[in-house]
């Protein structure tokens, strides 16, 4: 086995070290009930030769489409630089930074990250990553309830990425904290409901999307301030490949920003990898879970980087922290670090300029085809929600039949679509011509 | 060279430069984003990096050498099972035909990925013993509250609502009462006996129909297998609640005991740990979820399922304990897990455990002259010494890690467990030969004579890292988190 | 050695309160703050919040370990040491003279159940 660099003569070499007359004999203590005696039901051992054609096969059994799909997980341009880069050995098989004194490497670009992600969001301080975006928002919410102390609700809007509120609805349910839905009117956020329920006094948090789940930019006017007048906090969950151009969550006057950075080059994938971000104003630093870097100097005066406000995580207050998260998810941290320096600020506009044209172009164009009328009329971004004249399942298997994911189903008659930089008109054109012809 | 280069990405930008290329944008001026409304835009640039494709390279390889990986050396991290990463691993991953794949992808469309999610949920219910596998979970932490919501579910289906608490041992990781605490269960310690396994007496007397369940390692985190396991589960069972095994430790045991057998309800599994994917610097990892018979329905939504015709489909089950993922899990580690237990094989997979086992106790027995071995005998995949064992030279654990790292070395995990003062915890792992061992040892045992003869050299490590200590205290006074406070 | 008061209240879990009037200044022992090393942060309740004696209304944070501040007495917070949030490292100077709040007692009688300095250095000498 190519894993295994053990030997039979060091096999005994080592056993006589460690006192004992066979492999088994390490687990002598064991009872002998627990011992596992028979073959696994496992196939046997591939050649390296053997998986890549097991693999071969099985991703043959995905189809390769053209993705008019979105919904939180866009197909966004990856720069070349980036997989080479982030799959070096020193950055790959590292582990958390314990070590200060040689992981600086690590420690550097998650300061990076942090300060890029604060860049584009406006907000003073942010941790090393989370999970996802869905986890994210999660913890917003718990940042929100430990902030607020003796309250323990928070709302959400209907507008938000359902797989975004599901996942905060079962951490808030463990918890015993109270998830009430601001509903939505005209596909954007009711925010006279939004008042009343604030009104209550009881309210902890308040959580938003931007742009919302059916791709709409939201005009958040005057929330913020509601939200303070009644004590509550104010979370957005932000695109962030989309606030190179869209006012940010700083801007609205958001106390927590949140969200999934997937749209800033991270492959599909079927799900993951991806990174969430987590941003917060300088006052909840304190109840800002996870890792957080910060530069220092070493004993010589040197700059340097470590591992900050450690005091506050679940390997020293337990119980009493806000959260379990443990690590982060670096690695994901770092592509979306090359990424954005890659592009700058300026390649970020450009690609958010790309997919706004494209997306307003399909849109109208779908539109004519008398086949698909658009369901809001309001300010989108790069995503947009069509009612459909035949069922959204028919249209999306002419389309399929055609190598494209014409977008995602979010009711019988309706079709989300979203359009990145990545697509080309051609494409599009033929999307449109297929609709037409149903 | 290397050593001395110490700029962040935003130092070397200057304005005009660009590292991106994008087709030209020929819808903009009839659908120019310039439409959008004022109000809407941000007002202040953001003050990103203006670089060549060519300086974000330079610099991220340059940073890449202020790093130690496995690949670079031996990484003896005590509990976090720092063993090869195989490239084939990382190969397949990146096929485009998984990696270009979208999430919304009908189930008709997504066999192949479908298929791999289906039978490494598979494979790992083999190995541990355990019916059925969520892969949703992103890491160990985030596996373990998902376990520990299983357990609230499980007792709140059945009306069972009294049970609130839960059982940690006292050796156990921050993680477990944070984990807990995070699912609403509170925290109920139980005492170490003196050779560091769970005191079943100490135990019995907090049993009764508050547990909701208790969360153990087996091997411990002291590295020893906890051999009345089987009286514990009886005992816990009896009184009506669940045994929650935290996967850290299973490389241990890998293919000679499986925690079904164990008798754990539920348990999580880090893949990068025991199944070799990539710890990237801190992730992403996965931490999938096994649960016994019988508690299948309660594994997080969505669940991928197989019907009769053997067609793979995505389901959700209205008992379920909740959605704790945007989808699938990270996808992209679950091809690298699937990759390494098909490289390994059943006749492999077996193999592990023992290997690993061997290489702890091989390092232990070498070095317990030099080192204050505290609980005698053999270990599992692991082992704590208490510091030195000679206790006057004043040389502490930090001074002994930090001194490794002059020599090359990634230190092991310092001062956990907390039963002792001056933890030194060593997982050397099954992928190390002899020769890397000896080294280590012959290394360590310079240590412990420094230590003796020149102290101050130890005290003052590391000397011949890209940086030395760090003032830690000014850190977290005065944090300066971004490139813009540093600025300031 | 560390510094410890006479005149004092002192709590197992090293807090102290020294009494003045109907007000107690609350704070961490040297003792305390030895053990910790050096504070980085003292997280503290807002003016009028209720702290209950054997309760925790914060915490004291160093580079490496944190601790629950317990309140010893009962009643209402009047104030709280803003000077701790910019030089949280004056708790380590003189943790006597930077109390961490001042609150307003409930009940004067509750401080019987405290330690007096020869217990409190018996306590930290065991």
């Amino acid at each position: 086995m190519k894993y295994f660099p053990h030997t039979q003569q060091d096999i005994e070499q080592m056993l006589a070290v460690a006192g004992v007359g066979s492999l088994d004999e390490l687990y002598g203590e064991i009872p002998q009930q627990l011992l596992f005696n028979r073959e696994f039901a496992l196939p046997e051992a591939m050649s390296e030769v053997e998986i890549r054609r097991f693999f071969e096969e099985l991703g043959n059994k995905n189809s390769q489409l053209v993705c008019f799909a979105g919904a939180g997980v866009e197909d966004h341009y990856s720069p070349s630089v980036i997989a080479p880069l982030i799959s070096r050995g020193e950055f790959l098989t590292a582990y958390t930074p314990y070590q200060p004194e040689i992981s600086q490497g690590t420690l550097q670009y998650i300061f990076e990250y942090q300060s890029m992600i604060c860049e584009l969001t406006g907000m003073d301080v942010t941790n090393a990553s989370m999970y996802d975006g869905t986890t994210a928002t999660a913890e917003a919410m718990m940042m929100c309830v430990a902030i607020a102390k003796k309250r323990n609700k928070v709302l959400i809007s209907q507008t938000m990425d359902p797989k975004v509120r599901r996942v905060v609805e079962t951490y808030a349910g463990y918890q015993g904290v109270v998830v009430e839905t601001i509903p939505e009117r005209d596909g954007i956020t009711n925010l006279d409901v939004l008042a009343e329920k604030l009104a209550g006094g009881d309210v902890a948090g308040v959580i938003l999307a931007q742009p919302n789940f059916y791709g709409i930019v939201e005009d958040y006017s005057g929330v913020a301030e509601l939200c303070h007048a009644n004590k509550a906090m104010f979370v957005m969950n932000a695109k962030p490949s989309a606030l190179a151009v869209l006012k940010t969550p700083a801007e609205w006057g958001a106390d927590i920003a949140c969200g999934d950075a997937q749209t800033l080059g991270i492959p599909m994938c079927y799900g993951g990898p991806y990174v969430g971000y987590l941003a917060c104003t300088n006052a909840n630093v304190r109840k800002l879970p996870g890792r957080i870097v910060g530069a220092t100097t070493d004993v010589d005066g040197k700059r340097a980087f470590v591992l900050t406000l450690q005091a506050r995580e679940q390997h020293i207050r337990r119980e009493k922290a806000n959260s379990n998260i443990c690590s982060n998810q670096s690695l994901m941290a770092l592509y979306v670090t090359i990424y954005m320096s890659v592009m700058g600020y300026k390649g970020l506009k450009e690609a958010c300029s790309l997919s706004y044209s494209g997306a307003h172009y399909l849109a109208e164009r779908l539109v004519a085809t008398g086949k698909c009328t658009l369901v809001y009329d309001k300010p989108f971004f790069n995503e947009f929600a069509v009612k459909t004249s035949v069922p959204v399942t028919k249209v999306l298997d002419a389309l399929v039949a055609e190598g494209i994911l014409g977008g995602v189903r979010i009711a019988d008659d309706t079709l989300l679509v979203c359009v990145t930089e990545q697509r080309t008109k051609a494409e599009m054109d033929k999307m449109v011509e297929i609709v037409k012809s149903l | 060279m290397i050593r001395n280069y110490d700029k962040l990405i935003f130092e070397l930008s200057k304005e005009g430069r660009t590292g991106y290329s994008l087709p030209k944008n020929e819808l903009k001026e009839n659908y120019c984003i310039c439409q959008l409304p004022d109000n809407l835009k941000r007002g202040v640039a953001p003050e990103l990096p203006e670089v060549t494709e060519f300086d974000v390279v330079r610099h991220y390889t340059n940073l890449s050498n202020k790093n130690f990986g496995v690949d670079t050396g031996f990484y003896p991290l005590g509990s976090c099972t720092m063993k090869y990463n195989p490239r084939l691993n990382e190969e397949i991953a990146s096929l485009p035909t998984f990696a270009k794949l979208h999430p919304e992808t009908p189930a008709s469309l997504s066999q192949g990925a479908l298929e791999v999610y289906y039978n490494l949920a598979a494979s790992l219910s083999e190995i541990s013993g355990l019916s059925a596998f969520t892969l949703n979970p992103y890491a160990g932490a985030h596996g373990e509250l998902t376990g520990l919501m299983i357990m609230r579910a499980y007792h709140e289906q059945r009306g069972d609502t009294k049970r609130t608490k839960v059982i940690v041992p006292d050796s156990a990781h921050g993680t477990n009462p944070a984990s807990a605490a995070v699912c609403g269960l509170q925290i109920v310690e139980v005492k170490s006996t003196a050779n560091g396994t769970v005191d079943v007496e100490d135990l019995k007397p907090l049993l009764d129909d508050t547990i909701a369940g208790i969360m153990m390692t087996n091997p411990n985190t002291l590295g020893i297998f906890e051999t009345e396991i089987p009286e514990i589960a009886r005992l816990v069972h009896e009184c009506g609640g669940l045994l929650y095994y935290d996967g850290a430790n299973l490389n241990a045991v890998l293919g000679k005991c499986r925690p079904g057998d164990m008798g754990f309800d539920i348990m999580h599994i880090n893949l990068h740990k025991t199944f070799s994917t990539p710890h990237g610097g801190g992730g992403p990892g996965d931490g999938p979820v096994g649960v016994r018979a019988g508690l299948e329905h309660l594994l997080p939504n969505p669940q991928v399922k197989r019907n009769s015709a053997g067609h793979y489909y995505i389901d959700t089950d209205e008992t379920s304990a909740g959605y704790v993922s945007n989808f699938l899990g990270n996808f992209g580690v679950l091809l690298r897990a699937y990759t390494y237990i098909l490289t390994l094989g059943k006749e492999n997979v077996k193999m592990v455990g023992p290997l690993a086992v061997l290489n702890a106790n091989y390092v232990k027995e070498s070095l317990k002259n030099e080192y204050y071995l505290p609980i005698e005998g053999i270990c599992k995949h692991e082992f704590v010494f208490d510091g030195l064992a000679d206790k006057s030279t004043g040389v502490t654990t930090l001074d002994i890690a930090k001194r490794l790292l002059d020599y090359g070395y990634h230190a092991p995990t310092i001062y956990f467990p907390l039963l002792f003062h001056q933890s030194i915890m060593i997982e050397p792992t099954e992928t190390e030969s002899k020769e890397t061992l000896d080294e280590f040892i012959a290394v360590m045992k310079l240590v412990a004579k420094e230590a003796v003869e020149n102290p101050d050299v130890v005290k003052n490590a590391p000397h011949s890292t890209p940086v030395r200590r760090l003032d830690e205290t000014t850190a977290a006074r005065f944090p300066k988190t971004t490139y813009r406070q540093l600025k300031e | 050695m560390s510094k410890i008061i006479e005149g004092l209240f002192y709590a197992e879990s090293h807090e102290y309160v020294r009494v003045e009037g109907e007000y107690g200044y609350v704070g961490i022992t040297d003792y305390a703050q030895h053990e910790l090393g050096n504070v980085v942060y003292v997280d503290m309740p807002e003016v009028d919040d209720e702290v209950t004696a054997g309760e925790d209304f914060g915490a004291v944070e160093s580079v490496k370990a944190a601790s629950d501040l317990i309140s010893p007495v009962s009643g209402v917070v009047v104030e709280v040491n803003e000077a701790l949030n910019d030089n949280p490292e004056l708790v380590n100077s003189d943790p006597y003279e930077n109390w961490i709040i001042k609150v307003q007692l409930a009940d004067a009688a509750e401080t019987a159940n405290l330690m007096d300095a020869d217990a409190y250095k018996a306590l930290i000498n065991e």
